[in-house]
């Protein structure tokens, strides 16, 4: 298992490789051009990583989440899932490192085969960060009307988390 | 959309610390956040400059327009206003690929090429395209089926079965995802009406 996705990249590589020699084609000039696509990429993302990572991180430090908690704390008190979970689903779609940040704090606090822990882990491994990939790849073509794909993946990111919580509780409950 | 999400991001950040009397908090934040930003973009700019020239490779020896046609049977469903030989749908291949794998590193500067491509003929630049939509969706649902990160940071912290939740995650993933595009596709039919 550790072998094969150690092993996934450099064969991939050495079969583009492989298949550029075959094919005949300049392969150097062909790395040398995408690279310099890769470089512009660069250059039309900045901006669009800087503005999101400044807006989610400056969010993050409010605590404003935390404060949130307070309302919905008795909800679920009354199903019976620890109050720790909730940032986590709350940050998914905003921050990846925030919510794997949280995910360790749970493995440390309640150990990763709690009913928590694994819990936590399904919710990490169920989305990806919405907001941040919508922004990113939007930006990164300077589209500006989205129209519904905020919507549609956020309602992704709902049903995954509901998902995550039933079948959690299915499989280890 | 992204606008209004920047706004409320920063608004409520501001106005919250004012309220809760942490303003020393969110006056080193405002100052310090900027190279958190910078920082990401220098951790991303290698990644994004070698997995574009490797793929560049892959392009110009027709091994992604291979990728496209192994998974053509999925993606001529997922992306019926895109023609068979269109370039992006080899991007997204790999895209889906690697996400698939858990190799998120090497997923985003595919699924940034797929964008670009898509983003060539388009008409109105400044709108989002049917295809990149569900593209979109496709990506932020996260089709994970190895979750390397969550496994290895289990076994750390001394999981008896790190990797007992593949199973979990999967299905859970799959929930997300497949949701997603099925109100993406109920959207799309009901705009064409």
């Amino acid at each position: 298992m550790n072998l094969i996705s150690k092993i996934i990249i450099p064969l991939f590589v050495l079969l583009i490789i492989i298949n550029g020699v075959r094919k005949k084609i300049n392969v150097y000039d062909a790395f040398l051009e995408g690279a310099k696509e890769g470089l512009i990429m660069v250059f039309h993302i900045a901006p669009t990583v800087i503005a999101m990572v400044f807006a989610v991180n400056i969010f993050l430090d409010s605590q404003f989440i935390e404060g949130i908690l307070g309302f919905l704390k008795p909800f679920f008190d009354f199903i019976h899932v620890s109050i720790d979970i909730l940032p986590m689903a709350l940050l998914r779609p905003i921050s990846g490192t925030a919510s794997l940040a949280i995910m360790n704090d749970i493995f440390v606090n309640f150990g990763p085969d709690s009913f928590i822990g694994r819990l936590a882990s399904t919710l990490q491994g169920c989305t990806d960060t919405t907001i941040y990939v919508l922004a990113l790849y939007f930006g990164s073509i300077k589209v500006v009307k989205t129209k519904y794909a905020l919507p549609v993946g956020l309602f992704a990111d709902l049903m995954g988390i509901l998902a995550a919580f039933i079948i959690t509780f299915i499989f280890f409950g | 959309m992204v606008n209004v999400i920047w706004i409320g991001l920063i608004l409520i950040a501001i106005l919250y610390s004012f309220f809760t009397g942490n303003i020393e908090g969110i006056n080193s934040g405002i100052l310090s956040h900027a190279s958190s930003g910078v920082n990401l973009l220098l951790e991303m700019m290698p990644l994004i400059i070698l997995w574009t020239g490797i793929m560049k490779i892959a392009e110009a020896s027709g091994l992604l327009a291979t990728f496209a046609k192994i998974l053509n049977p999925l993606l001529s469903k997922l992306f019926p206003s895109l023609p068979k030989n269109h370039k992006a749908l080899g991007y997204i291949a790999s895209n889906i690929g690697a996400n698939m794998l858990g190799l998120g590193s090497a997923a985003t500067p595919f699924g940034l090429k797929a964008m670009d491509e898509l983003q060539k003929d388009n008409p109105k630049k400044k709108e989002a395209t049917e295809a990149m939509i569900t593209f979109l969706v496709l990506n932020t649902g996260g089709v994970t089926l190895i979750p390397t990160t969550v496994i290895a940071l289990r076994l750390m912290h001394g999981s008896a079965n790190p990797t007992e939740i593949i199973i979990t995650s999967i299905l859970a993933t799959s929930v997300s995802s497949i949701s997603g595009l099925v109100l993406d596709y109920i959207i799309r039919r009901r705009n064409r009406k």
